[in-house]
């Protein structure tokens, strides 16, 4: 539409033109310098210049034993991800449901589930450790650095689910009800298709945000470590490209996911616009 | 089927906090009649209608739909079914399926409920577009979505939440046309909440007139118009002239008023009026004539502040000096016999029989459309 007006464009166009540039520089210049400089030759070293192209240092990530328990950690930060996702999305979906009706004390209850956004994540992983060791248990990967990066994913997909819910439209479960729907039928049936989209952003998120968590993960997950933390000690005392082809490995991983969501939501509109062409 | 669709309400009181949203009312409606609902927005009639419909739990009193008690029945089981003012239907799902929803939920089998839908579908013209979402519905579709998908349960009662509000000109007079055949065609009853005065004079076999919570009156559509129970009703349904006097004598019958201006009303009234009491009466609008000369006795005069020409008649509005307009419906024909002009002094006279006593206290200025 803006397009239709043949104006000349000012100096603001260009200088907005230039930051945003600035931008998407900043943004994917480093992480395409790693992408590059993992496929590094058998004889090259960190830096540029590129010595040949090969996937040497992604074969030396799987034999070589340099790298301490890469494996291990990717396995358990995919496995931590997966159930933080899964009890994001259910505990977000709920929460947010219930806090559509204004209960007592919901305005106090929402701030203190907020507060852990706020406080910083190292400090939390400290309390967390310090509490489990009054309770006399001990500190591992899948207990206390769960409920570390739910104290993270579980605020973050309330907002979003709040936001999800603003253009939910309460009536469609009157409806429903009114035709005679269960609670349960009315959730199954209605409440949870309308909301799904947004129930896989969150899950998503709650996803990403586990698996990229370091401050919190540090001192809540005992004896194993999980990827973040693997490849924070890597960059300490590894000095091969093989530092590079982790990074370019996790991202890949990361991206599979968000694609792996889309494709649930465009899977789920084709369904629904499978009705629209009709078959009489 | 009339015994069955009966519905009887009975002190029935809806409290939000300290706020009385329906205030202690008592209301039968016949079975197969068709009830409407009238009032401002807050005046409860929505929150009545919502309380029939099951979604909402009166604090105290009954509801009876066929005589049995309904009052805390599930919604979805107590024979009713609700047309939304949204029609909240569901974005998910096709027509079919929307139509299908509450056979679904009843464990019907797939084929045989779509084939119910698809029925049901074809009653409301809309077959063709069986497999389309709602979304690529127009208003007037959606509508007619939603009434299949309330009627596929076979209702004895069919709750309406202003269902022609947003539906422009055109189509809500046809689709009024279309309410009131179904209606006559199913049988069952209908009630139906509008705040739009010709909708409810059109379709009603019953008008309840509704204010702050409370029933100020429900009877015929003729009725209402004709023999308004109060001063608010009087001018919440139009047509009217509302006026004040005070009883100078009464024989318990027909009563002598002063009015204002210093003029004399003949009015028929109870034995319970007593002489030196202040009351109300209407007199229609149609039925008002003009006079030369002397401002006769049932009679009043103003100069003209506003002419309006409607097509089968012409609105006058006369400024008396009181704080309503005086307003005279005259005949076309008659109007343009003799013209008039703004700021003209007009006499309005009338037949006493037309006087007609309002002993309703609710005074409230019934503004029509106030949402």
């Amino acid at each position: 539409m803006s397009q239709s007006t043949p104006t000349r464009r000012g100096a603001d166009f260009y200088i907005l033109a230039a930051f945003f540039g600035l931008f998407v520089l900043f943004l994917y210049g480093p992480m395409l310098m790693i992408f590059i400089l993992s496929f590094q030759g058998p004889t090259g070293g960190l830096t540029f210049p590129m010595r040949g192209v090969s996937t040497h240092w992604f074969h030396d990530l799987w034999s070589s034993s340099r790298y301490g328990d890469l494996g291990g950690a990717f396995r358990r930060s995919l496995i931590l991800g997966v159930m933080a996702m899964l009890i994001t999305a259910t505990v977000c979906l709920f929460a947010a449901l219930g806090f559509r009706r204004r209960f007592w004390g919901a305005g106090p209850i929402f701030y203190l589930s907020i507060i852990s956004l706020i406080v910083p994540g190292i400090l939390l992983g400290l309390g967390i450790s310090q509490l489990f060791q009054i309770l006399g248990l001990r500190l591992s990967w899948w207990l206390s650095g769960l409920g570390a990066h739910l104290s993270w994913t579980l605020p973050f997909g309330l907002l979003i689910m709040f936001a999800v819910l603003n253009r939910f439209d309460g009536s469609w479960e009157e409806a429903a009800r009114d035709a005679g729907a269960h609670p349960w039928q009315v959730l199954r049936l209605v409440t949870v298709p309308i909301l799904f989209p947004g129930l896989i952003a969150v899950a998503l998120f709650g996803f990403t945000l586990s698996y990229d968590e370091m401050p919190r993960s540090l001192l809540t997950v005992g004896g194993k470590n999980t990827l973040p933390i693997e490849i924070s000690n890597m960059t300490t005392n590894v000095t091969t490209p093989a530092l590079y082809a982790i990074g370019t490995v996790t991202s890949a991983v990361s991206f599979l996911v968000i694609a792996l969501a889309f494709a649930g939501i465009a899977i789920i509109q084709r369904q629904r616009s499978r009705a629209k062409r009709g078959k009489n | 089927m009339t015994e069955q669709s009966r519905i009887d309400i009975r002190q029935v009181t809806k409290l939000y906090g300290r706020a009385k949203a329906v205030n202690n009312v008592d209301l039968t409606i016949d079975g197969g009649a068709y009830c409407c609902m009238i009032g401002p927005s807050g005046c409860g009639k929505t929150t009545l209608l919502r309380m029939i419909a099951g979604h909402e739990t009166p604090t105290s009193g009954t509801i009876s739909i066929g005589g049995t008690d309904v009052t805390t029945t599930r919604t979805g089981s107590r024979g009713t079914a609700l047309m939304f003012q949204n029609y909240a239907l569901f974005p998910h799902l096709s027509l079919t399926d929307n139509v299908a929803f509450s056979l679904r939920v009843k464990g019907v089998r797939a084929d045989e409920r779509r084939q119910a839908a698809r029925e049901m579908l074809e009653r409301v013209q809309l077959l063709h577009l069986a497999d389309r979402v709602p979304s690529e519905l127009s208003g007037g579709q959606q509508q007619r979505v939603a009434l299949a998908r309330a009627l596929i349960n076979k209702p004895k009662v069919l709750l309406l939440d202003e269902p022609l509000s947003a539906l422009d000109e055109f189509l809500r007079l046809k689709m009024r046309v279309e309410l009131k055949r179904l209606q006559n065609d199913l049988g069952i009853t209908f009630i139906h909440v509008t705040h739009t005065q010709p909708e409810a004079i059109a379709l009603a076999d019953q008008v309840v007139v509704m204010d702050h919570g409370l029933i100020e009156q429900a009877a015929s559509p003729r009725e209402i118009y004709n023999r308004p129970h109060s001063p608010y009703v009087a001018r919440f349904m139009g047509g009217q002239n509302v006026l004040s006097g005070r009883v100078e004598s009464t024989d318990g019958a027909t009563a002598v008023v002063a009015g204002p201006n210093g003029l004399t009303y003949d009015l028929s009234v109870g034995p319970e009026v007593r002489s030196g009491q202040e009351l109300r009466f209407s007199v229609r609008r149609d039925r008002i004539g003009t006079t030369t000369g002397a401002v006769p006795r049932n009679g009043l005069s103003g100069t003209v502040t506003n002419i309006e020409y409607q097509g089968t008649f012409v609105k006058v509005a006369l400024d008396t000096g009181l704080d309503e307009e005086f307003i005279i419906y005259m005949d076309d024909e008659a109007y343009f016999a003799r013209p008039r002009d703004v700021g003209e002094v007009v006499h309005a006279e009338w037949n006493p029989a037309l006087n007609h006593h309002l002993p309703g206290a609710n005074n409230s200025a019934g503004t029509p459309h106030e949402d």
